[in-house]
């Protein structure tokens, strides 16, 4: 498959583009953070998106969907990289839909694809229980009881996890940390009784959570795939999530160039604009070919999201990690490029690595998957 | 059976009955690799039958005009040619300036007798061609070159010094910046010229490297008479086509970056030299190394792909080969240093078959020149900061 957008793909880009850039840009973040919105995200805007058909995106036509693919998703997620727009697209329309498509039951996909796909239903998925991602060490128990499980534990860096009203919670049926097998996920509604959810808000002024489970009793449908082997479902999941995180630090990763780029055309030092400066022309040459290569990856992994081809797992891991490299690099170099103005909260540019870390460090940093990258490799 | 169908089949059975089985392996580290001339001695009869029938075919140059010798293939049959060699594994007949430099170059801009004189001979590897562009004071800034053609009525008289030259010592032709009008701006008066290396008063001398090769020459020219009919496009407009000929080189030498398929990953060849535990390289940074070598490797390969598709699908920006030439040689030489941390105390023995002749090291010691020759990585930024994003 060529590696480009095609003209549908590419009206969508364009189409986010519009729509972001005039409802929801930078000074929106801003202005939510400013309000401490409970949310982190405007409602308003969620509907507005929803009216667009971008939670329908990734869900099949047969559950009321536009099975238009990750890279048309993409389009989206990057450009909302690009505007800093806080949406639960990421939680519910790309890791909710993926893993009740991956794993759900007839009835679990005709029931909540549709009502994701509608506006009505939003998930987060909560795996990590250190503050580090390592989803194979997952240790939370859900122990059978009766017709049902009961859940005991707590997750963190769950994100919608204060507003969603479903979660998606990693869970040990068998087996001990490290294993593969032994992992379930279950659907659990926010607000049952023993769940408790304290709110943290992040660098990004968004929304994350850590959630303590006390005795949380759930029936055996409230399972999502198989028990014990829930591990693959997962994994599948976090490669969709990290394929589209990857897509939106390419679209912080642009737009704190492009700014920067700019800046450099207006800004006079010494008697001159300083983008006529050797040593800053070589840095900013440098980091744009560093953001070429960031496109290539991106679009490789989602175009193997969407043909479903064996490599997902390891371009999953390419392409977040050079993306989390990328992402911090072009994050840094914006904030030296622009000087002292780099470092006030009134300019803009400073907003672009407060939601670059936590994209970053979310279901894995560089660490983690080049680490993964070498174990698939066989090294 | 749709025409694409019936070239692959046709391809695939012409193939196989004239590839000898020896020219079915890669050619691994330039070994075995073939470039013609006059002056080549063939490895093997085997590698002259498959020169010679690839070349008589025009599948040296597969997408060469058949007038002139080429195979006239378009994109999608020189596409599914690649991939039918491929998948006998069949090696490249021939390498040749000749076909990746001054062949593109005489097709875009060459008169008619030129093409008619140069380009079947260059399709068939009867004559291997050399470039003549650096001087010793003219090397980054190359268009300060002051080897100079005097017009002398129906000839010119060349004198200088050429450096730089690849297998100057080799070759059969040299394709030539020469000053042409010593007078104007400094990139208004050079032309581009062809002559034979046996002229009179041309002495290319081998330059031996830190690699212990020498596959550099400087060239002297004294007193060289070069024919009017030897100038490519106008006389003084020799610039133009210089630049259109460096990005060509720039495509070639970056590509190097790009390791085969086949290839053993760096993991794979780790794994055997510092041993695994629980399927982790015991040397961990070294892990750590390889792990970022190849996650930018897939990166600039990934790339490479995306902007020859977007060049076919008619988007991107063009003006890529500088990018290209600085993340694909920047990383050829990562690619080394991992390499030689790798291999080991074994791999710093210069001779002998324990190091196969050192061919890390020294492979490692040629990969430096990688960033330097084709315009150096400083140059290819200053390409891509005042030709793309408008720094000036």
């Amino acid at each position: 498959m060529a590696l480009v957008l095609n003209e549908e793909q590419q009206m969508l880009k364009e189409s986010a583009q519009g729509f972001l850039s005039e409802h929801a840009p930078v000074s929106e973040l801003r202005a939510q953070r400013d309000a401490g919105s409970d949310r982190g995200y405007s409602s308003t805007l969620w509907s507005q998106m929803v009216n667009m058909g971008w939670a329908a995106i990734l869900v099949p036509e047969e559950y009321g969907g536009l099975a238009f693919g990750h890279v048309g998703m993409a389009q989206i997620v990057e450009q909302s990289g690009r505007t800093l727009t806080a949406s639960p697209l990421l939680s519910t329309a790309i890791l909710g839909v993926t893993a009740i498509n991956f794993a759900g039951s007839e009835d679990q996909k005709t029931e909540l694809l549709g009502a994701i796909a509608g506006g009505e239903l939003t998930i987060a998925l909560a795996v990590d229980e250190k503050i580090h991602h390592d989803p194979m060490q997952t240790a939370m128990p859900a122990v059978a009881k009766g017709d049902g499980y009961v859940l005991n534990g707590e997750k963190r860096f769950v994100v919608d996890g204060s507003t969603a009203d479903k979660l998606i919670v990693a869970t040990r049926t068998a087996g001990s940390p490290g294993d593969m097998k032994g992992i379930s996920l279950f659907l659990v509604d926010r607000t049952a009784s023993g769940v408790s959810v304290q709110r943290t808000e992040m660098l990004d002024g968004r929304n994350a959570a850590i959630i303590t489970f006390t005795d949380v009793e759930v029936t055996a449908d409230a399972m999502l795939g198989e028990q014990d082997r829930g591990f693959r479902a997962l994994s599948a999941t976090l490669d969709a999530g990290n394929a589209h995180l990857a897509a939106e630090l390419l679209g912080i990763a642009q737009e704190s160039f492009d700014r920067t780029l700019q800046y450099m055309k207006e800004r006079k030092q010494f008697g001159a604009l300083i983008g006529s400066f050797q040593a800053l022309q070589h840095r900013t040459a440098h980091w744009w070919s560093e953001i070429e290569m960031c496109k290539s990856v991106v679009l490789k992994v989602l175009q193997s999201l969407d043909e479903e081809d064996l490599k997902g797992p390891a371009l999953a891991s390419i392409a977040k990690a050079k993306l989390c490299e990328v992402a911090e690099l072009s994050t840094n170099e914006a904030i030296q490029l622009h000087g002292g103005i780099g470092m006030t909260d009134e300019y803009e540019i400073g907003f672009f690595i407060k939601r670059a870390r936590p994209a970053q460090m979310l279901f894995g940093d560089y660490n983690y998957h080049a680490n993964r990258f070498a174990l698939i490799s066989g090294y | 059976m749709s025409d694409l169908h019936v070239f692959r089949q046709e391809s695939r059975d012409w193939l196989e009955e004239n590839c000898p089985q020896s020219m079915r392996s890669p050619v691994i580290a330039g070994e075995g690799a073939c470039w013609g001339g006059r002056n080549w001695t063939f490895a093997s009869e085997d590698q002259k039958l498959w020169m010679e029938r690839m070349g008589a075919k025009g599948w040296t140059a597969p997408d060469w005009p058949t007038e002139y010798g080429g195979g006239g293939l378009d994109k999608a049959q020189h596409k599914i040619l690649k991939e039918e060699m491929a998948r006998i594994r069949a090696r490249s007949p021939l390498d040749s300036f000749g076909i990746w430099m001054i062949g593109p170059a005489l097709l875009k801009f060459g008169s008619e007798a030129l093409k008619q004189q140069h380009l079947p001979a260059i399709i068939r590897g009867e004559i291997r061609w050399c470039q003549g562009y650096s001087e010793p004071n003219a090397g980054s800034d190359l268009a300060g070159l002051q080897s100079k053609a005097v017009d002398m009525g129906d000839h010119f008289i060349a004198n200088g010094q050429k450096v730089w030259t690849s297998y100057g010592d080799k070759a059969d032709w040299m394709f030539c910046l020469l000053r042409t009008d010593p007078d104007a701006k400094k990139q208004m008066g050079i032309s581009l010229v062809l002559f034979d290396m046996e002229t009179p008063g041309v002495t290319p001398k081998p330059i031996k490297l830190i690699s212990g090769s020498s596959p550099f020459c400087e060239t002297f020219l004294d007193d060289v008479r070069v024919e009017k009919d030897q100038v490519v496009g106008e006389v003084n407009q020799g610039w133009t086509i210089a630049k259109y000929l460096l990005t060509h080189e720039r495509e070639m030498i970056g590509g190097m970056g790009l390791t085969g398929a086949g290839s053993k990953t760096l993991g794979a060849i780790a794994a055997k030299t510092v041993g695994t535990t629980d399927g982790r390289l015991n040397d961990l940074f070294m892990r750590t190394d390889i792990a970022r070598w190849e996650i930018d490797a897939a990166a600039f390969a990934f790339t490479a792909e995306r902007v020859t598709d977007e060049a076919k699908a008619g988007q991107g920006i063009g003006a890529t080969s500088a990018m290209l030439k600085y993340y694909g040689t920047e990383l050829n030489k990562r690619r080394f240093e991992t390499m030689l941390k790798i291999g080991g105390s074994d791999d710093l023995i210069w001779d002998g078959d324990i190091s196969n002749n050192g061919w890390t090291a020294r492979t490692l010691l040629r990969t430096k020149g990688n960033s330097i020759e084709g315009g150096t990585s400083e140059v290819q930024l200053n390409i891509i900061a005042k030709n793309i994003l408008g720094l000036g």
